[in-house]
């Protein structure tokens, strides 16, 4: 046993990176997913309308952690090897697509109809009318929630400590075997989550006013 | 946490889920404590939200400071690094307390959070000019207050609380990795007695989608029956 001293303090602080890295993976990956999903859930198709569905409600009705160890557990079945980085960068991108996929169905059903009706008027095909006039609208209702699911994502990707990948709640968890100063370790992982999430909160709270504002007008 | 896991590759590979069902009164049980964990829980983080709730919306500032400061703090960070607070932090200054203990006020800490925000709106959903409505129809007070003011403000924050209760269940699997005896941990440990974990976790998988499948339903179907008023059309 040691006293917790700048260098654990710098060790947690910087497997920070693989938590920031792990999280734009699964906002990336997720979010072009999702949009895939979103747009199967919105389509005509009503095949593709109820595989979306059970897709959101698999993902949605289940833990993440069940969801990380399915990938990890299961890869191996497959015959493919697994790391934790893989498993983890997989599940959190299957788990966000489902949440982003959910979140953007309900930007899209809400613009108007008349807008969709406008846009096959003007004889513009699907992918011309999603383009240009649906999904630009949505961008802005779904910009919030969007921004406030982010803050999911981060928190989320401390699960994957539980499968031995190193970002910030493991990093803790190896110092805090090694110092045993529970309070110090730990008030210090919680604090650069809570750097890392707050701004997004924030932010995410900051436009949601505005827009509100703009409707109230 | 280890896992007796060994990465060789089996192609073909053959399933086996006799050693799980064979489990079922482990499995069972678990189930039960996810249950009650999440209950109690949701129970007494409500509790905690409604005191918040008042305390954020009339309370004095420096009070609404403190509550701020702690809802923010619940939902900026991740609810395992809380659980890790709870579990390895407070007994390091004397507080001697079992993983379910632990697991249960990491819950209520957590859920009370986001409760507390739930509530006001709810409460700020009520009009004033509803509870003038009330007292000009000559209705008594308790009459004003439980068909004014507690059904319509239930019946706004109820979807919300409900989603936030699955949440809260599907969340809790993280308290396995105290050994807090939740259906995650019963999992875990048939794990490393059978060596089954794929077929063991498809299972778990599957009681955690029935759960939340079974509750939500549950609730729409509370919604319907108690929470809704004559169709006016």
């Amino acid at each position: 046993m040691r006293i917790f001293g700048t260098q654990d303090l710098w060790f947690i602080v910087q497997a920070a990176q693989w938590t920031v890295l792990l999280s734009l993976i699964a906002f990336v990956g997720g979010a072009l997913v999702g949009l895939a999903v979103a747009l199967a859930r919105t389509s005509d198709n009503p095949l593709l309308q109820r595989i979306a569905t059970a897709y959101i409600q698999l993902f949605q009705g289940t833990p993440l952690l069940m969801q990380l160890f399915l990938v990890f557990f299961g890869a191996p079945v497959l015959g493919l090897e697994i790391s934790p980085w893989i498993a983890a960068g997989v599940a959190l991108v299957l788990n966000t697509s489902a949440f982003l996929g959910e979140i953007w169905r309900g930007s899209i059903q809400a613009i108007p109809r008349g807008q969709w009706e406008a846009a096959e008027a003007l004889g513009l095909h699907y992918a011309a009318r999603m383009r240009k006039v649906v999904l630009p609208q949505a961008a802005r209702i779904a910009l919030p929630p969007t921004v406030g699911y982010m803050v999911q994502v981060i928190k989320g990707t401390s699960l994957a400590a539980i499968i031995g990948f190193t970002e910030v709640t493991r990093a803790g968890q190896i110092i805090n075997n090694a110092t045993f100063q529970p309070l110090i370790v730990f008030s210090v992982v919680g604090a650069i989550y809570f750097a890392l999430c707050w701004p997004l909160s924030f932010w995410a709270g900051r436009i949601e006013q505005r827009q509100a504002r703009a409707l109230a007008r | 946490m280890e896992t007796g896991f060994s990465q060789t590759s089996i192609v073909n590979y053959t399933f086996q889920f006799a050693d799980v069902l064979a489990a079922w009164p482990l499995l069972l049980k678990g189930t039960w404590i996810t249950v009650q964990l999440s209950l109690l829980a949701t129970l007494l983080g409500l509790a905690v939200a409604i005191v918040c709730a008042w305390g954020k919306t009339s309370g004095p500032k420096p009070l609404r400071f403190v509550i701020n400061a702690y809802i923010e703090l619940i939902r900026n960070t991740p609810f395992l690094v809380q659980l890790f607070f709870f579990f390895f932090a407070l007994p390091a200054i004397g507080l001697r307390w079992s993983p379910y203990t632990a697991a249960l006020t990491a819950m209520v800490v957590n859920l009370g959070a986001y409760a507390t925000e739930i509530i006001r709106a709810g409460i700020e959903s009520i009009p004033k000019g509803q509870i003038e409505a009330g007292l000009a129809l000559n209705l008594k007070a308790h009459q004003i207050f439980r068909l004014i003011i507690l059904k319509p403000a239930l019946r706004a924050i109820f979807p919300a609380l409900t989603s936030q209760f699955i949440l809260l269940m599907l969340s809790s699997a993280v308290v396995s990795v105290i050994s807090a005896d939740d259906l995650t941990s019963v999992a875990a440990n048939l794990q490393s007695q059978t060596f089954r974990s794929f077929e063991i976790y498809i299972v778990v998988t599957l009681i955690y989608l029935a759960l939340a499948l079974s509750f939500s339903a549950l609730f729409r179907l509370i919604q319907a029956r108690a929470l809704s008023y004559p169709d006016r059309r």
